[in-house]
């Protein structure tokens, strides 16, 4: 049944990317509607796969790095609806949209799980941990997403050359905005995410933090965008080095997310979930 | 019947000539009346803009109501004959289609791909059905007419770039700000290039104006009509702490700015967005500003290559405008001649009808006492046979219409069916819509 829901989510997914990318080139208002409200389709199909995959298993499905991407990719729309509903960038969608599609495209290829994980994560806390870590890094992404089209619209407008892009790409002014707003949005989430993650740790393991390379990865991702807040805040940084700071900080969190997670080892990694811990 | 398009524009008379022409089309309750009162014209409609005044009509007799159009725009006292006979054109039937293609869509406008003329048009309409000017082919026409300038602007963008300097300023702000509403903007210099952008942002809605001159009275001139706020240029860096927008056009011949200065305001602005225009020349302000973060710095020379790109992709743009009212123009023509052809048909089915009529009456008595159902099924038989007669040819007319030869072949169609001395009926749906 799981499976129906998500097929159906996929074929969602990948008809949202195709709308969210002819809307890019054609620039017809329709074709970005449909795009978000076929996404939204999506996205409650998504929600009952993975409801019935989390009561069947008794626990959230991201013991494998497929399972994560199934996870992974709902927060990930469901934040771009969020923003796109509350802050219509609508562009992003072309990037958005395909990168979920991807995302569900990779949780249904890659191997399932090998079935038993230690009961210690079988808890409300470890759900809780994960849950808000991962929205938080959703949000980030779209910061990260958003700042790939600020640099490229910069670019345009510093070089005076006025393309293809410049056309279809919104201000500045606005990815900027877009920028600040998933990275006061995603920051705290990550930040009471890896919080909630230590003192679990604390609780079971009997230390704050391992040295684990997902535990250091994600720190310093956390340090980036730290560093980009504080900036912004205080002495006003924006435009192009936010832009770049949330794109560094993307591409940390993807290396922690596939890299730790599969190659790096230590107690976080796919691997030693199904093994005691 | 023929289409008629009379007028002038401004690529061929000057702005007096236009004034002149225009005062003879006062409002529509006196024009329309009066182009009515023709009696070769049977529809009509006129549109006056500032680049162009012109009477679009239909007429069963081409060449009284050319002499008439042309008699009407003489009229003006002002006007001499010959410089009357320079300027005015004379389009008829598929010139004219396409002319009026081209005006509403604007290919035939001072600045190519402007929206406005459109919007004339449809309103000169609207006046001309309110004063029941227009019929069938006019209806018809017009309504095309707005299809074809749709699809021109939606198709080729022809619209879609800002061909004046300010006009792309303004077009740059809203890539950098997204609106330019509640933006400050400082303007350095007052003058004439400086007012005419100037006029362009407050249309935007900006924020607060403050004009920095260096001879204050007449910037504080300046800053009266824009409801602004004048300051001498010595204020420049504190000013431009609050600027959004700087519009820079002074006549001075070093640098009022350099990197170094806007560097240093920048951090105080916390690096807030700057965009910075420089019109005057010799320049204002340091080309090396623009490599400063969030600040973007444009000189005139940079804003009329962006024009001149604009002006090249109409131009381009225009090209396949062209093609798509050529093919517009020609379907519609295919159209009218089809209307052409109804007198025709009717006459052939007429004079069929009679010659039917006539022969059944006189076999009817040869025949003697014949019942209702025998006299019933002989009228079928000989309506059965004329129809099934013209059928071909009917459709041949209808069907087999080509644009050239047309003409000649519904004259040999008349001739070879002697319909001359039929009078003419006019077009079935003339009154409908």
């Amino acid at each position: 049944m799981a499976n129906v829901f998500l097929s159906l989510t996929l074929l969602a997914y990948y008809g949202a990317s195709a709308l969210c990318i002819a809307y890019f080139l054609a620039q017809r208002e329709s074709f970005c509607r449909l795009g978000a409200m076929v996404l939204a389709v999506g996205l409650v199909c998504h929600t009952a796969a993975l409801a019935l995959v989390t009561w069947n298993l008794g626990r959230l499905p991201v013991a494998t790095l497929g399972e994560s991407l199934l996870v992974f990719s709902w927060t990930l729309v469901a934040a771009f609806l969020l923003l796109f509903w509350r802050f219509p960038i609508r562009v992003l969608g072309a990037l958005a949209a395909p990168l979920a599609a991807l995302m569900v495209s990779g949780g249904l290829i890659l191997p399932a799980g090998k079935g038993n994980v230690s009961p210690l994560l079988k808890n409300f806390w470890v759900l809780l941990h994960v849950g808000l870590t991962f929205m938080g890094v959703a949000a980030l992404t779209l910061a990260g997403l958003g700042g790939l089209f600020y640099l490229v619209q910069e670019r345009q407008i510093k070089k005076k050359r006025f393309g293809f892009f410049y056309r279809r790409l919104p201000s500045l002014e606005k990815l900027d905005a877009l920028n600040y707003w998933c990275l006061s949005m995603g920051f705290p989430l990550l930040t009471v995410g890896m919080v909630i993650g230590s003192l679990y740790a604390q609780y079971t393991l009997g230390r704050f933090f391992s040295f684990d390379p997902k535990e250091i990865l994600t720190l310093i991702a956390w340090m980036i965008y730290a560093v980009l807040l504080h900036e912004r805040l205080t002495v006003g940084w924006r435009g192009r080095r936010a832009a770049i700071l949330a794109l560094c900080g993307m591409g940390v969190l993807i290396i922690t997310f596939v890299g730790a997670g599969l190659w790096l080892g230590g107690y976080h990694s796919f691997a030693s979930f199904s093994r005691q811990p | 019947m023929n289409l008629l398009l009379a007028g002038v524009n401004h690529q061929t008379a000057g702005v007096e000539l236009r004034e002149k022409l225009c005062a003879l089309l006062p409002e529509a309750e006196v024009s329309y009346p009066l182009l009515l009162s023709y009696p070769e014209i049977s529809e009509v409609l006129f549109y006056t803009t500032c680049n162009r005044v012109e009477v679009l009509c239909v007429t069963e007799a081409l060449a009284e109501a050319q002499a008439t159009l042309s008699a009407f725009f003489a009229r003006h006292p002002a006007v001499t004959p010959g410089a009357l006979a320079d300027s005015l054109y004379l389009h008829q039937d598929q010139e004219a289609v396409r002319h009026l293609f081209r005006v509403a869509a604007s290919l035939d406008a001072l600045v190519m791909g402007e929206p406005q003329i459109l919007g004339q048009v449809k309103k000169a309409f609207r006046l001309a059905t309110e004063h029941q000017a227009t019929g069938a082919i006019l209806n018809r026409l017009l309504h095309k007419t707005f299809t074809v300038a749709k699809r021109v602007r939606t198709e080729t963008g022809i619209g879609d770039h800002a061909v004046s300097v300010s006009y792309a300023a303004v077009a740059l702000g809203k890539k950098i700000f997204g609106d330019l509403k509640a933006k400050n903007v400082l303007l350095l210099g007052a003058g004439e290039m400086a007012e005419l952008a100037l006029e362009h942002l407050q249309s935007q809605g900006v924020g607060s104006i403050v004009i920095a001159n260096r001879t204050l009275e007449r910037g504080l001139r300046l800053a009266e009509r824009f409801g602004g706020e004048a300051v001498s240029l010595e204020e420049l860096e504190s000013q431009l702490l609050n600027a959004d927008v700087l519009l820079s056009s002074t006549g001075s011949e070093s640098y009022l700015l350099t990197r170094e200065q806007v560097k240093a305001v920048m951090r105080r602005r916390r690096q807030r967005p700057l965009f910075m225009i420089d019109i005057g020349v010799p320049r204002d302000l340091e080309p090396g500003i623009n490599d400063l973060d969030n600040v973007y710095l444009y000189n005139i020379d940079d804003l009329k290559e962006v024009v001149d790109e604009n002006r090249e992709r109409r131009r381009e743009a225009a090209v396949q405008a062209e093609r798509l009212v050529a093919a517009e123009t020609l379907k519609f023509m295919d159209w009218l001649k089809t209307l052409s052809v109804y007198p025709t048909i009717i006459s052939l089915r007429e004079k069929a009808q009679a010659i039917c009529q006539a022969e059944l009456k006189k076999t009817l008595g040869h025949l003697g006492p014949l019942t209702p159902e025998q006299e019933q099924a002989l009228l079928v038989m000989t309506e059965a046979i004329t129809n099934k007669l013209l059928h071909d040819p009917i459709i041949f007319l209808k069907g087999n219409h080509h644009r050239q030869r047309g003409e000649a072949e519904l004259a040999l169609v008349r001739r070879l069916f002697n319909l001359e001395e039929v009078n003419r009926e006019e077009p079935p749906d003339k009154d409908q819509a």
